[in-house]
């Protein structure tokens, strides 16, 4: 049986929640405890270990929403520590809002579970959940709220290659206005000391975003200068129609990630993408398979150590109460 | 050489830098090479072309912030041929073609066919505005950034841009470019009507445009403007209370822009009369106290500029029943001696109806060298003779559609020649 990362650390003390449902709420020691444990489990990962820290435990992902890549790595998360889990896919339009997904909650929650990991088109739904069930509750993305996972990874993925969030410029470029990618990782690149700027035009930024502490650039010119990481986010193509964008044409003119627009970024500057890409629209395919400086296959590999670590943290939190 | 021609004795204005005096200037090839009192008091040049101005006011072109061209698509109204030839008549040297063509200017092999057209014309500077919106749909942004890098000179549906949340969203991506969004102010669901709305359109019995269609929309946007910091102009203000409501929201400090169009502020909805459909316009011709308060704006500059708001249409469109007849009055011939009727009523100061008709458009289209008198600059110049009297007459106009709502009317001042980058384009032939 594999040494426990966790025990190592002695550190368990230091993360009080019950859940994880958001960005916002976590101190920095707090993401520095999560994201060392997950470098431990990367080099766990990769030696092609398997743990049983979890097992006998029972993790169900229930998501509201379509997702392969985020199921699949809190899958093979729980898994790898030896949990049973299982995948609750719920069609969004057969279950009503409201006291469903009460219900749901309180189904689910008779049965005995120790972690849920949810996705739900709803801002606020994991919260909702996690106010009615005794076992954890994993945000893994709520409507254009947060995606706590997927800031983590991205921390985890800089920190291995720069060292150090604090004190990077970390440029987020597209549709802010719909992303809960971006908000995760405002807040948490803000609680570690980086410098954030937000790009994109003044259509796909929600209001107020200046208040996050992130300076705004409607210039890809002005907004990568000197950035030491470029991270893009996805635009859904019904975005393009003409009410946010006027074309896909337009917007990779003036948005999308080129070598060109990123020659004003710092030499080297890492590129960053949560997934699934659309090449051609916010990013250059010559850029996006740079083996040089794209990590976004990167992100991917660190994004099941991340939630290893999360499950951990959580599930064994919740035996010690 | 180049060639030279020096304008002799003339009254030199340029209401940019407030200048009034009597002076010469000198063209060589397109550009102004210097003006001034006694530049020329030993005589023009060897060479020169001389122009003997014998004290009639030579000042910048005049800048046309908006009018139809007829092309493409509506070429039985007007080419760009025959529209070149009516501004340069009127004094213009530079002007904004509307969008709202057929097929529509939003995209950029519309945008091209206007330069190239202007380029073969070669008589007067034809800026294009693009479409906001696709098809003036009011549904769909544009390529606001591809079209402005292309040239577009701004963005404008020619009607109005109805949908709040879609204007919005406009006035915030074009704020990105650095583009402006004209509007025609006019709520499309208050503005069934033919005429405006009061006590002659009940006589008459038309349904009625009532001005809280333009007040409405008008505030709404501004409100719009504060959210966004988008630019921002408001085009053909016709209402008391709409000059109300810009003088208030330029004392807090937004920064619009707008303008009016001779009619408004010299007709009222009176001269509507029998069903006279040359007398339909959008905005509709308003009450007199309407009329009173855009000449008020236009004094105190709450309305910037005034336009041409060239919309030429043929007979057959005008010769039906009023609800049916088409929107609009050619406008070329008759915008300086229009504005200068106010400067002969002393309403306005010749230097600020000059203003509104030369270097404020020019700087609200982004035009920084247009409307004003520079050295170096291009020379786009028109000598007029502001006192000389004549009576329109719309046979007699240049434009290809004649309907003219200021047939028959006296008027006093007169272009005597036009002339765009150092070209002559037109010559009085009296």
């Amino acid at each position: 049986m594999a040494t426990h990362p966790h025990d190592i650390d002695g550190r368990a003390e230091t993360f009080h929640h019950r859940h994880l449902l958001g960005i916002t709420g976590l101190t920095a020691p707090e993401i520095n405890l999560l994201l060392d444990l997950a470098d431990r489990y990367v080099d766990q990962n990769r030696a092609g270990g398997k743990s049983d820290i979890l097992a006998g435990r029972t993790i169900v992902n229930l998501f509201f929403e379509n997702s392969t890549r985020t199921r699949t790595s809190f899958e093979l998360a729980a898994r790898r520590l030896g949990a049973d889990c299982i995948n609750m896919s719920v069609d969004g339009s057969s279950v009503k809002k409201g006291e469903t997904l009460i219900d749901t909650a309180m189904t689910l929650n008779a049965m005995h579970l120790d972690a849920l990991v949810v996705r739900h088109q709803e801002s606020g739904a994991p919260k909702l959940l996690a106010d009615k069930v005794n076992c954890a509750v994993l945000n893994a993305g709520d409507g254009q709220h947060e995606h706590p996972t997927q800031a983590l990874l991205d921390a985890l993925t800089i920190r291995r290659r720069l060292g150090t969030l604090k004190g990077l410029t970390v440029a987020i470029c597209g549709d802010i206005l719909h992303s809960r990618v971006a908000r995760s990782n405002i807040h948490l690149l803000n609680i570690m000391g980086a410098q954030v700027r937000v790009v994109a035009p003044p259509t796909l930024l929600p209001s107020a975003i200046g208040e996050l502490s992130v300076e705004v650039h409607h210039s890809m010119k002005t907004g990568l200068k000197d950035a030491d990481i470029v991270m893009m986010l996805r635009l859904q193509l019904e975005r393009m129609q003409g009410q946010f964008l006027p074309s896909q044409r337009e917007y990779f003119r003036f948005f999308g990630l080129d070598y060109d627009k990123l020659a004003v970024a710092k030499p080297g500057a890492l590129i960053m993408h949560p997934g699934p890409m659309n090449r051609g629209v916010e990013i250059d395919s010559l850029v996006a398979d740079d083996i040089h400086r794209s990590v976004i296959l990167q992100q991917v590999e660190l994004g099941v150590a991340v939630r290893m670590a999360c499950l951990d943290l959580l599930v064994r939190n919740g035996t010690n109460r | 050489m180049t060639h030279r021609t020096a304008f002799l004795n003339a009254r030199l204005i340029d209401p940019a830098t407030g200048m009034d005096a009597v002076g010469d200037l000198l063209v060589e090839g397109s550009r102004i090479a210097d003006f001034g009192p006694g530049l020329l008091a030993n005589g023009a040049p060897e060479g020169a072309e001389r122009v003997d101005c014998a004290g009639l006011t030579l000042s910048p072109g005049l800048v046309d912030l908006r009018a139809a061209v007829g092309e493409p698509g509506f070429e039985h109204n007007e080419t760009i041929q025959t529209a070149s030839r009516s501004a340069a008549a009127g004094g213009i040297t530079a002007l904004a073609a509307l969008p709202n063509t057929d097929p529509v200017i939003d995209d950029l092999a519309g945008l091209e066919f206007i330069a190239r057209r202007a380029r073969e014309t070669k008589r007067v500077k034809i800026f294009a505005y693009a479409a906001a919106t696709r098809e003036t749909a009011g549904k769909e942004l544009t390529e606001i950034g591809l079209l402005a890098e292309a040239g577009a000179i701004g963005f404008t549906d020619g009607g109005p841009i109805a949908d709040p949340a879609l204007m919005r969203r406009l006035l915030a991506y074009a704020s990105a470019f650095g583009q402006t969004i004209f509007q025609h102010p006019s709520e499309p669901r208050l503005a069934g009507g033919v005429m405006n709305a009061g006590e002659m359109a009940t006589r008459l019995g038309l349904g009625g445009i009532p001005g809280m269609a333009e007040v409405i929309m008008l505030e709404r946007d501004l409100r719009l403007v504060e959210m966004t910091g988008g630019r921002y102009h408001a085009a053909n203000i016709s209402t008391a209370e709409s000059v109300n409501v810009i003088r208030r929201a330029k004392a807090r400090g937004i920064r619009i822009t707008c303008d009016t169009a001779p009619p408004y502020f010299a007709l009222t909805e009176r001269d509507v009369g029998d069903y006279r459909t040359f007398f339909k316009l959008s905005p509709p011709l308003r009450s007199d106290s309407d009329r009173q308060a855009i000449v008020e704006g236009l004094a105190d500059g709450t309305i910037d500029a005034i336009t041409s708001d060239h919309q030429p249409h043929d007979q057959d469109s005008k010769r039906v029943p009023f609800a049916q007849a088409a929107f609009g009055a050619v406008g070329f011939e008759t915008l300086l001696p229009l504005a200068l009727e106010l400067v002969h009523k002393g309403q306005l100061p010749l230097s600020r109806a000059l203003a509104a008709l030369t270097h404020i458009p020019a700087d609200i289209l982004g035009l920084k060298s247009l409307g004003r008198l520079t050295k170096g600059g291009p020379a786009d110049l028109v000598l007029f003779d502001a006192d000389r009297p004549w009576c329109v007459e719309a046979d007699k106009l240049a434009s290809k559609s004649k309907n003219c709502c200021f047939d028959r009317r006296p008027v006093q001042g007169m272009v005597m020649r036009t002339v765009v980058d150092g070209r002559t384009v037109f010559t009085h032939a009296g």
